[in-house]
């Protein structure tokens, strides 16, 4: 019964639309207006309408409206769907502070989770860190040519497909890697230090996973900067790290940010970088999702858990353009 | 508080490219100096030489008697106002104008109290809280100004400010900027292409061609007694009647032109058989026959009425017509298009100047 409103929801949605658009019409009648089927002719309008209804509720609306009404349902087997037992329920967004087992603490799931969000964020951090010069060098500082080979450097490396980036991270961080073995030659250690064990390959992994979502909102956003600004600002006797904090940075604050959110979010639900790279100990929050959908079978509980991810990356994203005095709209531009 | 700014044989290069070379200057404190030049002649470079965002490649900048080399912009006595006056859009206006004495670590009551004061030197008074978007070209520009005084410079390097504004504003702000420059004492080095901005506001000009300094000078002398072919041809409108040199001596010289022999003064001596050209100002010209070596006969192509003035133009020897301006007041008749017309001209007001490159239209 409740997955009938999967199908409800986004009819009543576009019923609502439809009718907005009818009062506004009303509303501000313009003689010189013409409808979208006088414009584009009733077939070629019917296969716009077709094919943008396909794509947003085939392939967006529905299948996340199906994984929010299926997180809201008890785990069954095939032949009890539909049936008595078929209830909704908040058991699995329960289970994720409460273990159904023994009725203790979830402390395992909640501990990877803020960990997920917190190392996301220092590898939001840390990309912010390393993409900022080079964003600014590329914008405003290097010559055209030496921006274009610098580009072609950043963009070429992600050809490599994301599993082999990370195995090979893995073997040069390795014990008995490239890295600790150069370490020992030249004697700065004895033994060779755990790179994976303590989750530096995991940071290293994921700033490189997406160094470029980072770089390519900054560079947009510094490159539109007029250089007189920065040069104004020099000869009012700014320093350069005032100069930077007092008119670029700010400038480019909806670039930074929508970089940042892109980051943040996609580190948080990244898998094959903490999967590979990982330590032993590290639990990655969408490791246990994909757990549930595909060791457990649990598709109920992985998708509340996913929902619950999703929630808190959207809250704390939201938080963040607040306090930097962002809007969202500036930040997806 | 002023400085004088000296520049000694400054060059500076671009690679192959030359864009100043040689340009030696003496600007007195207090001074209003212009730099004035097509585009791409190298009066930018020399103001971005001055103002420490390029290191000459040759000779050296002083300021105050102290040499500049190695001083970056942000240490330099001067301040800049650019072209497009590079204000910080997200910033008050308030807040734009103290931003040199916020770096500087000034408090922020005492900002305040100094934003006050430049707000009322430039007409703008309570208006600190607006955002540059808020005001108007011409408020801008002031903004931009008080911006550049308020870190207290010993020299101001203007960058073209004005081209930006409509033609009335353009000719407001020309009294504004001498009249600031009056009040403050200080330094004003200015970059234009507008030689009537240069005449009005400047105490001297430099005219520069190429990256060379052609003549420097106030405003008459650069007017009236243009040293090289290109500074007659710049500055203002001028008539140039090219040919051979036939007769010279220190009283003047007579020139063979496709219009006879005209004669003018010979300032720069030149002697007889030297390429040369005559220059005779469209106002120095009026209608009607004179001596035989003053007076051209041409045929009127056009007539321009420009309400104080009329621009009659002639068919001359080259591509370029000869312009000749009468008053409004002047009694004469204005001949008709296609006309045969003579035209004569004070031989005293009449130029012989070696043949040198000319000014494009």
């Amino acid at each position: 019964m409740s997955r009938l409103l999967v199908y409800l929801i986004p009819l009543a949605v576009i019923a609502a639309f439809v009718v907005m658009a009818r009062y506004e019409r009303r509303l501000a009648h313009d003689p010189t207006h013409r409808g979208f089927f006088e414009r584009n002719g009733t077939v070629l309008g019917l296969v716009f309408i077709g094919l943008v209804a396909f794509w947003m509720l085939m392939l967006v609306v529905l299948p996340y409206l199906y994984m929010v009404q299926e997180s809201f349902h008890p785990k069954l087997v095939a032949a009890d769907r539909g049936g008595p037992k078929d209830i909704l329920t908040l058991d699995q967004y329960r289970s994720f502070f409460i273990q159904p087992t023994d009725g203790e603490v979830n402390t395992t799931h909640l501990w990877a989770f803020f960990f997920t969000l917190a190392i996301s964020a220092l590898v939001t951090f840390l990309n912010f860190a390393i993409c900022y010069p080079l964003a600014y060098y590329m914008a405003q500082a290097g010559s055209a040519q030496k921006v274009r080979l610098l580009m072609l450097a950043l963009i070429v490396p992600y050809w490599v497909n994301e599993i082999l980036r990370a195995f090979s991270l893995r073997l040069l961080l390795a014990s008995k890697g490239l890295i600790n073995q150069m370490l020992m030659g030249v004697g700065l250690t004895d033994a060779p230090i755990d790179f994976l064990g303590n989750n530096v390959g995991l940071y290293v992994g994921l700033s490189y996973a997406y160094l470029l979502v980072m770089v390519f909102p900054l560079y947009n956003a510094i490159e539109s900067l007029d250089k007189n600004q920065i040069e104004a600002a020099r000869d009012l006797g700014a320093s350069w790290f005032r100069i930077h904090k007092d008119v670029v940075i700010p400038y480019a604050k909806p670039g930074i940010a929508s970089g940042c959110t892109m980051v943040f979010m996609l580190s948080a639900g990244s898998l094959a970088a903490p999967q590979f790279l990982g330590g032993p100990r590290t639990l990655w929050f969408t490791s246990i999702v994909y757990d549930f959908f595909f060791q457990a079978f649990n598709w109920p509980r992985g998708a509340a858990y996913a929902f619950i991810l999703l929630a808190a990356c959207i809250a704390l994203v939201l938080l963040m353009l607040r306090l930097f005095k962002v809007s969202l709209g500036e930040a997806i531009k | 508080m002023s400085a004088d700014v000296e520049l000694d044989r400054v060059t500076v290069r671009f690679g192959q490219f030359t864009a100043v070379s040689g340009a030696s200057l003496k600007i007195a404190g207090g001074e209003f100096f212009s730099f004035l030049g097509p585009s791409g002649c190298g009066k930018t470079t020399i103001l971005r030489t001055v103002s420490g965002f390029l290191d000459p490649s040759e000779g050296a900048v002083r300021i105050a008697g102290q040499d500049m080399t190695g001083i970056g912009p942000n240490k330099r006595p001067t301040a800049l106002i650019f072209q497009n006056l590079a204000l910080f859009p997200l910033m008050t206006v308030a807040e734009n104008i103290t931003y040199g004495l916020r770096v500087r670590g000034m408090s922020k009551a005492d900002r305040m109290k100094k934003a006050d004061e430049l707000l009322s030197l430039i007409a703008l008074p309570g208006q600190g809280g607006k955002l540059v978007s808020e005001l108007s070209g011409g408020q801008r520009q002031r903004v931009a100004i008080a911006r550049a005084l308020a870190v207290e410079p010993k020299v101001l390097l203007l960058d073209e400010p004005l081209s930006a504004l409509d033609l009335k504003l353009r000719q407001h702000m020309r009294t504004e900027l001498r009249a600031i420059q009056q009040r403050v004492g200080i330094t004003f080095i200015y970059i234009t292409h507008d030689q009537g901005e240069a005449l009005t506001m400047s105490d001297r000009i430099a005219v520069m061609n190429n990256g060379v300094i052609e003549q420097i000078g106030d405003g008459k002398v650069v007017y009236d007694a243009p040293k090289t072919a290109f500074v007659a041809s710049f500055v203002g409108g001028n008539n140039p009647f090219p040919g051979h040199v036939s007769k010279a001596d220190a009283s003047g010289a007579v020139i063979d032109t496709p219009f006879g022999p005209l004669r003018g003064r010979n300032p720069m001596g030149v002697k007889a058989g030297d390429k040369a050209i005559l220059f005779v100002r469209p106002e120095a010209l009026r209608l009607g026959k004179g001596a035989p070596d003053a007076t051209i006969t041409s045929t009127v192509l056009s007539v321009a009425f420009e309400g104080n003035a009329s621009h009659i133009f002639l068919k001359g020897a080259a591509k370029k017509d000869i312009t000749l301006t009468v008053g409004r007041l002047e009694r004469v008749t204005i001949p008709e298009q296609g006309v045969e017309a003579q035209v004569t001209y004070d031989p005293d007001l009449g130029l012989v100047l070696p043949e040198g490159s000319m000014a494009r239209e």
